[in-house]
């Protein structure tokens, strides 16, 4: 039994390039990049309905989805610098994928916050609430997870 | 401020194809308990951050580019602990959350387009059927 079996470096250096992302767009603009505003900003663009109209998400929408394409860049950076050549394939299967993300859209726009946004700039910021959903969705995730695996699932 | 949204966009996505989370699997075996690696990959952005979000404001007048330093603001109420709840619910499920799925597209996994368009739909299913205001960023006092 060891608690990394992969190793454990990259998932340092990468958690600390994740904050040094965040870190970065803070000090240039001021701005707290979590990531589940954007699918709510991007709403903003063809959606009328008054809630997508509020400023917080007009105002936003802009750097976020630049924020977003600057998430792809970077792992098409990393896949040319340490890819084998062929992409990476996802083994979940879609409806699982679907299923998940739906809850996931819906859930994290209620919390008002996602894995970065409760996760990383929450924490970071020693914000109780953030804390409390963290602690939270570890809790149904790990639930879930398990339930899955019991059943046979991926 | 395009430029610098983009750029930090890339060092983030580059964090998290390095780290292996935008694996879904990989995601899934921390929650099965099998690989801790996520606490390290969490761990190490939240020390970061937290530094940058505590001593920039004190060292800067203003952000290197303009404006004023955004606080993050966190409430705590019902929608906080039961949109976590289904959040985690989802992520069980899935192994994907917001970042991670977009991110994923770059190292050419477009099966995570599902869990995208789960999470566009998810998002504006919330958003329509939401009477509260969005949380707002306010600059620092």
């Amino acid at each position: 039994m060891t608690l990394f079996p992969q190793g454990w470096t990259h998932y340092l250096v990468g958690g600390l390039t994740i904050g040094a992302g965040v870190s970065v767009l803070f000090a240039l603009t001021g701005l707290i990049g979590g990531m589940s505003s954007v699918y709510s900003s991007t709403w903003s663009y063809v959606v009328r309905h008054p809630y997508f109209q509020q400023p917080p998400l007009v105002k936003s929408r802009e750097w976020r989805l630049t924020y977003a394409a600057g998430l792809i860049g970077g792992a098409l950076v990393w896949w040319l610098l340490f890819g084998n050549g062929t992409r990476v394939s996802v083994s979940i299967p879609p409806w699982q994928l679907a299923l998940g993300g739906v809850l996931v859209g819906y859930g994290a726009r209620m919390s008002r916050g996602c894995t970065s946004g409760h996760g990383i700039c929450g924490l970071a910021s020693l914000n109780w609430p953030s804390l409390v959903a963290v602690l939270t969705f570890m809790t149904t995730a790990f639930i879930t997870a398990n339930l899955l695996a019991s059943v046979g699932g991926r | 401020m395009r430029t610098s949204a983009l750029g930090a966009g890339m060092l983030f996505g580059f964090g998290l194809a390095f780290s292996t989370m935008i694996q879904p699997h990989v995601v899934l075996s921390f929650l099965r308990g099998q690989d801790m690696g996520l606490m390290l990959v969490l761990g190490g952005a939240v020390v970061v951050t937290f530094f940058a979000y505590r001593f920039l404001p004190k060292w800067l007048p203003r952000p290197v580019l303009g404006g004023s330093f955004g606080a993050h603001v966190s409430v705590m109420d019902r929608s906080t602990v039961i949109g976590a709840a289904i959040f985690g619910i989802g992520w069980g499920l899935s192994g994907v959350c917001p970042g991670p799925a977009i991110a994923g597209l770059g190292a050419g996994s477009w099966e995570l387009l599902y869990a995208i368009g789960g999470i566009a739909l998810g998002a504006l299913l919330q958003g329509l059927t939401s009477s509260r205001e969005v949380s707002v960023v306010r600059p620092t006092p």
